[in-house]
């Protein structure tokens, strides 16, 4: 019976739930790869069988109980067939259908870059221990004084630099109240709310009145990177994406590695989890704290300049539209995890996208509108804790004392 | 507003000259921290007061900053707001402008008393409810529904009806992030912004071209709610209901503030929601149900902002079009009401007057444009709001200088020469 045991345990190592499951991510991956330029099969045969493995790896480890890497493996499989799917029609005739998906994924992209930034930015001040509601008005500041910049200096680059200073300012007053003077963290962020509203509405009449922002030259505006302008899918989806979305997957894989990879990341998380016995190693709390707060601000002020420089090339009042919401969304959704928050702000902007899509077609435009709530409910099912629960850094939002 | 500021003065001071008696020598002069913590231990009425007084300061530099003079900004701003009626000696045509503006003023304020209610009810529960503005838009759809439904009604038992249908809608959306918090302990935080959005996207929804509820009457082209039934109008008992006078609801909101405090401090279920408020740990362990306070709190709150939804419908909206759901501000507006009132009954009436007539007197309608652009105005006011906001939570400022002061020296605090110190 011992043996029987121990031979359980030895097939344990070898087949392991966590590599089956890598193993099935990676063959969801491969199942994609098939379908590309090298390889570029044309029967859709292969990859299929690919996935299916994929899949049924995945299903094995759901069953054994490891439901991450399961899971993982499962959507591997089940997206790598379908990017298969889409990639052997894309070279074929029927370009168009191959059209509309890469142009959705574009402008997922497009919707999703302000998202990421400003989440990744929460994810910075909440990671410290700050919880930061004020993000929309940093990105609304930030749309603001990015097309101002960009209209005094001529140059979208130091527009850009401006409006992370102003959002970074901003953030720092916010900070000043939130953790020397231990106001209320969700009162101070509401105030910023308001505050950015009136400054940049006061400042927007005020300076443009009701002509609105100049027009901007084609060289004022970031840049599109023109990678391929072709017609087969991936250039109609990737090929020329503004340089801000670049940034903004780099920015992704940055902050994974400085967050969980570097003492800087273990000091702020140690600060946002436990303040009291990071301040006893000799980590100072304020400090952390100033600089995650004043980052995120900057962060989510050039999430509202691409907005404004970037995308919409003019601003009005408002216009960040509850974008900075939604980013918090993304951040709970994602589990205040880089990339969890990225995909949560990938899957708000696809229905952003979607939505918008849908408005173009005229029995459905009503849905459309309703379609736009959806970032809102899936995140309230995810704090119910339906699907996994979203639970946030342990001192967030308890401002710190000093004994 | 004179009036409000004149009343609250009058009880600082008396505050002052009684409390220092107590177990000082003679000739014993408090220092103005004292004073100041004095005013704060007597419920805080200097706060609100210098908060707001500084936020209209800064205002004014920024009016000064863009080329106006902001004596006559204000002045102007005042006027546009109808408080002037109160002053005996304006008269005649000035008067009946006045009286005007004032009724808009008033008509502002039953919204922002309720909504108000909305934020601090919770607030005296340990809770913040940003989504006022939420139960406000389902409370205003739901009212529009019955109200412009079962025509040929009874009219003021369609008009009940229609409240009461608003009231349980709005405590039934609060109520899902007061059962999330009682249940998984979801911060109500986030589940009420959630509930914000997921309302204006349902009442953009519900009222757009092709919507459910949209009206038909012009060829289905307008994004627009169908009328509410002639007789559901509530009466106007104050100025002509043409020029949209002032409607019954606001005794409905003066009601509810009574309401309000007889709740709280008045019956067991204000107690236990007070007590959970202070110390939920120390409330469970009394015996006192946590989660269901929760829950409970959050669906009254909803209700109060539920009730301000249908009375601004039955009382001069009539209809509700989309740009209608995505402008309103309300239930923003109220966390500062709130806040400013300190969550109490007369507080939230006293600030909700405050940030109605602000609105108003800013609004394009009632400011004298050669003074200042109005354009620029309504941004002021949220710039007010926001200052409002970020000071009214900044007294610990003020009680912390108290507790040095008092750490220092302990033979002379509010507490007893012997307590020993808490760290």
């Amino acid at each position: 019976m011992s043996t029987a045991v121990q031979e359980t345990v030895a097939l344990d190592r070898v087949a392991s739930p966590t590599r089956v499951g890598a193993a099935g991510i990676l063959l969801g991956v491969l199942a994609f790869w098939l379908a590309l330029p090298p390889l570029k099969t044309t029967q859709l045969a292969w990859p299929a069988v690919v996935a299916a493995v994929a899949v049924a790896a995945g299903v094995w480890v759901l069953r054994r109980g490891s439901r991450r890497v399961g899971w993982g493996a499962v959507v591997s499989g089940v997206l790598g067939l379908g990017l298969a799917l889409l990639a052997t029609h894309a070279g074929r005739t029927n370009l168009e259908t191959a059209v509309v998906w890469s142009a959705l994924i574009a402008s997922m992209l497009v919707y999703a870059t302000p998202l990421t930034y400003a989440a990744i930015g929460g994810l910075f001040s909440e990671r410290s221990g700050v919880v930061n509601i004020g993000l929309e008005g940093m990105m609304l500041t930030g749309a603001f004084f990015g097309i101002w910049g960009t209209d005094r200096t001529g140059n979208w680059a130091l527009g850009l630099l401006i409006a992370m200073g102003a959002g970074g300012l901003l953030a720092l007053v916010y900070a000043v109240f939130a953790i020397h003077l231990r106001t209320d963290q969700i009162v101070g962020g509401t105030a910023i709310n308001f505050l950015s509203l009136g400054i940049t509405g006061y400042l927007f009449i005020d300076i443009y009145g009701s002509n609105g922002t100049p027009d901007l030259s084609h060289s004022q505006q970031v840049p599109d990177i023109v990678i391929s302008r072709s017609g087969n899918f991936f250039a109609q989806a990737f090929g020329e994406l503004n340089l801000l979305i670049w940034m903004a997957f780099g920015l992704v894989i940055a902050t994974y590695l400085f967050v969980f990879r570097t003492p800087w990341g273990l000091r702020l998380r140690s600060v946002g989890e436990h303040p009291r016995a990071a301040d006893t190693v000799g980590i100072s709390v304020f400090r952390t704290r100033y600089a995650a707060v004043t980052f995120s601000g900057m962060l989510s002020a050039m999430g509202g300049a691409y907005l404004s420089i970037g995308f919409v090339h003019s601003f009005n009042q408002n216009m960040t539209e509850g974008r900075g919401f939604i980013a918090l969304a993304a951040l709970i959704f994602g589990k205040w995890r880089p990339a969890g928050a990225f995909g949560a702000a990938l899957l708000f902007g696809f229905s952003s996208a979607l939505a918008q899509r849908l408005g173009t077609i005229p029995n459905w435009s009503s849905y459309a509108v309703l379609f736009q709530a959806l970032p809102y409910v899936l995140t309230l099912i995810a704090v119910a804790g339906v699907i996994g629960r979203s639970i946030p850094p342990a001192a967030d939002g308890q401002p710190y004392q000093k004994q | 507003m004179s009036d409000d500021e004149q009343r609250l003065e009058a009880q600082e001071q008396q505050v002052v000259e009684e409390q220092p008696e107590a177990g000082k020598p003679a000739g014993y002069a408090p220092s103005a921290v004292e004073r100041l913590a004095l005013y704060q231990r007597a419920g805080g009425l200097v706060t609100p007061v210098l908060t707001a007084l500084i936020a209209f300061l800064i205002g004014g530099v920024v009016v000064l900053a863009s080329g106006s003079n902001p004596l006559s900004t204000y002045r102007a701003i005042f006027n546009g707001t109808g408080l002037n009626w109160l002053f005996p000696w304006v008269s005649g045509t000035d008067r009946a402008l006045a009286a005007i503006n004032l009724q808009q003023t008033l008509l502002l304020t039953t919204g922002l008393i309720l909504t108000g209610l909305a934020v601090a009810f919770a607030f005296r529960c340990g809770m913040f409810n940003i989504g006022g503005q939420g139960q406000y838009i389902v409370g205003s759809i739901m009212s529009v529904w019955v109200a412009s439904s079962f025509v040929g009604m009874n009219g003021p038992l369609h008009i009940v009806l229609a409240i009461v249908v608003a009231a349980l809608a709005g405590g039934l959306w609060a109520g899902i992030a007061g059962f999330l918090k009682a249940t998984v302990g979801a911060h109500e935080v986030i589940s009420t912004i959630m509930l914000n959005w997921i309302a204006y996207w349902l009442g953009s929804w519900v009222f757009a071209l092709g919507g459910p509820l949209q009206s038909k009457a012009l060829g289905g082209s307008v994004p627009v709610s169908n009328d509410i039934a002639e007789n559901t109008h509530l009466p106007v008992f104050w100025g002509d209901a043409l020029l949209q006078g002032l409607h019954v609801g606001f005794f409905v909101a003066l009601g509810a503030l009574v309401v309000y405090w007889l709740t709280l401090n008045r019956t067991t279920l204000g107690f236990s929601v007070r007590a959970v408020g202070f110390n939920p740990e120390a409330a469970r362990y009394g015996g006192i149900g946590v989660a269901r306070n929760y829950f409970v709190a959050m669906a009254i709150s909803g209700v109060f902002a539920g009730v301000a939804g249908a009375l601004d419908i039955l009382g001069w909206e009539f209809r509700i079009n989309v740009n209608d759901i995505q402008a309103s501000q309300v239930g923003f507006i109220a966390i500062a009401v709130a806040l400013l009132g300190r969550n109490t009954a007369v507080g939230t009436f006293f600030a909700a007057l405050l940030f109605a007539a602000l609105l108003n007197g800013t609004s394009t309608r009632h400011l004298d444009p050669s003074v200042f652009r109005p354009d620029l105005a309504g941004n002021l006011t949220l710039l007010i709001q926001g200052l409002v906001v970020l000071f009214v939570g900044a007294d610990v400022l003020v009680l912390w200088l108290w507790n040095q002061r008092r750490r220092l020296r302990p033979g002379r605090g509010a507490t007893p020469a012997g307590a020993a110190p808490s760290a």
